[in-house]
C-alpha cells in the first residue's frame, strides 16, 4: 500500500483544482454563449421565441443539475451517443448556467424603463441600434454584480461532475480518502479549496454591487 | 429506440424514492427556514461577536458545494466520533445548507424595514420580542417571500445529490432502476421530470401557503 503524506494530499488535490477550474471556465463560457442567444431571441419579442425560452428555463431550472448529467452521460450513451465525462459535465453544466443567467440578465433588462426604448424608435434607431448604443451599455453595469455572483454556482456545479466519473476536486478527494481513510481532514481541504477558489468571486460581486449602487 | 414502458413494472420503487425526496423536502424546508431565521435576527440585532459567528457560518456554507458538506458530514465527522445514518446527515446538511442561504434572504428583508417603524414599536411599548414577531417579520417576510421560496425550490432539487450517500430517494430509485433494466435515458427522463413536477407543484403550495400568511394586505 502507498503511503500519503500530507504534501501528497495536498499536492493531487491542488493538480486536481486545475480541472475544477477549466471546467469551470468552460461551462461559464458555454453557458454565457447559449445565455446571450437565449437573451436575443427573448428581446425578439416573437411570442414563439419567448415561449421556447421559457420552457428551456422551466426546463433546467426545475430539475436537478444531478440529473442533467445523468442523462447526458448514460442516458446519451444508452441512445447511442458516445459521450465522455468531460463531454457530459461542460453539455449540463452549459444547459444549468445559462438557464440561471438568462433569467438574471432578463431581469437587468426588465429594470430599464420601457421609455427608452420607445424613445429610441422616435430618434429613429433601429432595434440593434438600440440594444448596441441604449440598452446594453446600461445592462451590462446591473448584470456584472449578479452574474460575478452566479460564477460562484457554477464552481459549485462542477462539484457535481465527480459522481459521474470525472476527475476534479472532490473526485480526487474521494479517491484519496479511499486510500487515505482519513475522510475528516481531505474533505476539510477540499472545502477549503472550493472556498478558496469561491468566495473572492463573491467578495468581487458584493464589491461591484455596491459600486454600482453608490453610482446610482 | 425508448422504451418507457419497461419502467411500469419499477413504479413501486419510484414512488417509494418520491416519498422519501418529499419528507426530506418538507422536514428540511421547515427547519431551514428556521435555523435562517434565528441566524438572521442575530446577524442583524445581535452584538458583535455573534453577528460575525453567523456571517462566517453563512459564508463557509455559500462557497463550498453541497456535495463536499454532504461528504464532509457523513464520511468526515465519524472521524471524530460522531457516527450518523445517511439519512440524519442528509438531513443535518440540507437543513445547514438552506439555512445558510435563507439567512442571507431573510436579513435583508429585516434590513428592508424602515428604522421610524421599530422606534415606533418602542415607543408604543412593545418589548423587543414583540416587535419582533408583530412588526417586523411579517412584512420583512413578505418582501422576501419569492426569493425564499426559490431558495427551498433549489434545496429540493440539490437533494438529488444525497442519493450519493445510498439515501433511497428519487434519484437513487432512477440509479436502481437503470441497473436493473439498463434502460438509462429512459429511467433518468422519467425522473427529471417528477423532480420538474414537483419543483412546480411546490411552487404552487407556496404561493397558496404566501396567500393566506399574507392575507392581512387585502383584508382591509
Amino acid at each position: 500500500m502507498i503511503e500519503f503524506s500530507n504534501y501528497d494530499i495536498l499536492r493531487n488535490l491542488l493538480f486536481a483544482t486545475q480541472w475544477t477550474i477549466l471546467l469551470s471556465l468552460a461551462a461559464f463560457i458555454g453557458g454565457t454563449t447559449v445565455a446571450l442567444t437565449l437573451t436575443a431571441m427573448r428581446l425578439t419579442r416573437n411570442p414563439v421565441m419567448q415561449r421556447i425560452v421559457k420552457i428551456y428555463v422551466e426546463l433546467f431550472q426545475g430539475t436537478p443539475l444531478l440529473m442533467q448529467m445523468f442523462l447526458c452521460f448514460f442516458g446519451l450513451s444508452m441512445l447511442g451517443y458516445e459521450i465522455s465525462a468531460w463531454g457530459a459535465a461542460i453539455l449540463s453544466l452549459t444547459f444549468f448556467t445559462s438557464a440561471f443567467l438568462v433569467e438574471i440578465w432578463r431581469g437587468c433588462i426588465d429594470t430599464l424603463p420601457k421609455g427608452q426604448w420607445e424613445a429610441s424608435r422616435c430618434l429613429g434607431l433601429s432595434f440593434l441600434q438600440t440594444l448596441r448604443h441604449i440598452i446594453l451599455p446600461q445592462a451590462i453595469r446591473v448584470a456584472t454584480a449578479p452574474t460575478v455572483g452566479f460564477s460562484v454556482q457554477v464552481i459549485k456545479g462542477t462539484a457535481l461532475a465527480s459522481v459521474i466519473g470525472f476527475v476534479e476536486l472532490t473526485k480526487v478527494g474521494t479517491m484519496l480518502n479511499n486510500a487515505t481513510f482519513e475522510p475528516f481532514k481531505i474533505f476539510t481541504l477540499v472545502a477549503l479549496i472550493y472556498f478558496m477558489l469561491c468566495y473572492p468571486l463573491s467578495l468581487y460581486s458584493k464589491h461591484l454591487e455596491k459600486k454600482f449602487n453608490v453610482s446610482r | 429506440m425508448l422504451y418507457f414502458s419497461d419502467l411500469l413494472q419499477y413504479s413501486d420503487v419510484f414512488l417509494s424514492g418520491l416519498k422519501t425526496t418529499v419528507e426530506l423536502t418538507v422536514l428540511t424546508t421547515i427547519l431551514g427556514v428556521v435555523l435562517g431565521t434565528v441566524c438572521a435576527t442575530v446577524r442583524q440585532y445581535g452584538n458583535r461577536a455573534s453577528q460575525r459567528v453567523v456571517s462566517v457560518y453563512v459564508e463557509l456554507i455559500r462557497n463550498t458545494p453541497f456535495i463536499v458538506q454532504l461528504f464532509f458530514i457523513f464520511f468526515g465527522l465519524p472521524a471524530i466520533g460522531v457516527m450518523l445514518s445517511p439519512w440524519e446527515a442528509s438531513m443535518i446538511a440540507l437543513t445547514i445548507n438552506l439555512g445558510a442561504y435563507s439567512t442571507e434572504i431573510i436579513r435583508a428583508g429585516l434590513a428592508s424595514i424602515s428604522k421610524g417603524q421599530i422606534e415606533a414599536a418602542k415607543v408604543l411599548g412593545l418589548n423587543f420580542r414583540q416587535t419582533l414577531t408583530r412588526v417586523i417579520f411579517i412584512p420583512a417576510f413578505e418582501k422576501i417571500y419569492p426569493a425564499l421560496t426559490s431558495q427551498c425550490i433549489i434545496v429540493m432539487l440539490g437533494s438529488a445529490v444525497i442519493s450519493q450517500i445510498s439515501v433511497q430517494d428519487l434519484t437513487y430509485a432512477a440509479n436502481l432502476v437503470q441497473s436493473r433494466n439498463f434502460r438509462a435515458f429512459e429511467s433518468y427522463f422519467v425522473t427529471a421530470l417528477m423532480y420538474l413536477g414537483l419543483s412546480i407543484l411546490l411552487r404552487f403550495a407556496f404561493n397558496a401557503l404566501g396567500k393566506r400568511l399574507f392575507a392581512y394586505r387585502t383584508s382591509n
